[in-house]
């Protein structure tokens, strides 16, 4: 059951993906473009729709105190601010603002958006090799 | 490609990625990160990578299923392959570093209240959009 909620959570993040818009990186490119004097703000209503039905969702799920196929709910428990989230985020950042996939989108963009597409991503999971190998990630919380 | 403001398709879109992340979280209580999710698809073998790559599977069928129910999906135009590459790495690598990405930090993260989800979410969206700034307004791309 696990496996099977976990594929069916993908599906779903998939087609709202999809149907946001979001596929397009031309779109999240025209929401970054502050200056472009064409602004689009349809990622901020993504964004918003997102956080609003997680948060009620992450509250009523969380009133059980295991989740259904779990023996626990996974917690992040970092809750440091510090160099390497805030140095991470903006290199992040600079991926995202130079293409417009972020991985979300990269990922689901694998079977349809041609091959381009499919090798940004292949780059990308080379990115997160690439931080594996680094001697000092093996101290870090995944 | 015209970027026309769509409110309503993206806030519906939205709520099903809302919807799928409240799913994981409440059936495998895990979250729905999806950096977090590919890199832990690509280390060891287990049931934490078993979950994660049908996460993944679902997510690339997602599109297809939006197309094959009458949905359009966006033909993309991306720059040239070496800049398509490096910002891979970089989006790889980062959210690596940072724990997190659009879905982990800016999704989940806003939706449990993390203040260290939001300073992550400010920083990417801040790096992205001086990003767009030099490379479509100063140097003219």
């Amino acid at each position: 059951m696990r496996i099977a909620s976990a594929a069916i959570a993908g599906l779903i993040f998939g087609i709202g993906l999809a149907l946001s818009g979001m596929l397009d990186p031309a779109r999240v490119l025209g929401f970054l473009d502050v200056a472009g004097g064409r602004w689009d703000p349809t990622l901020m209503f993504v964004l918003g729709g997102a956080v609003g039905v997680a948060a009620i969702g992450f509250g009523l799920a969380r009133l059980r105190t295991a989740p259904l196929f779990d023996d626990r709910f996974d917690h992040p428990g970092e809750t440091a601010v510090d160099g390497r989230l805030l140095g991470g985020a903006a290199l992040f950042g600079v991926g995202w603002g130079l293409v417009g996939y972020c991985p979300g989108p990269a990922i689901a963009s694998i079977g349809f958006a041609g091959t381009p597409s499919a090798l940004f991503a292949l780059a990308m999971v080379g990115g997160m090799l690439l931080h594996k190998a680094l001697p000092d990630s093996a101290s870090q919380p995944s | 490609m015209i970027a026309d403001f769509t409110p309503v398709p993206a806030l519906i879109g939205g709520a099903l990625i809302g919807l799928a992340a409240t799913l994981l979280l409440l059936a495998t209580g895990r979250v729905a990160g999806v950096s977090s999710i590919t890199a832990g698809a690509i280390a060891a073998p287990g049931p934490e990578r078993d979950w994660r790559t049908a996460f993944l599977v679902g997510l690339i069928f997602g599109p297809i299923v939006f197309a094959f129910f009458g949905g359009e999906l966006p033909r993309p135009q991306l720059p040239d392959l070496p800049i398509v590459l490096g910002a891979g790495l970089l989006v790889g690598f980062g959210t690596q570093l940072g724990n997190g990405c659009t879905s982990g930090h800016g999704v989940c993260g806003l939706a449990r209240f993390s203040p260290r989800s939001l300073a992550a979410t400010a920083t990417f969206v801040a790096a992205a959009m001086a990003t767009v700034f030099i490379t479509h307004r100063l140097a003219g791309g």
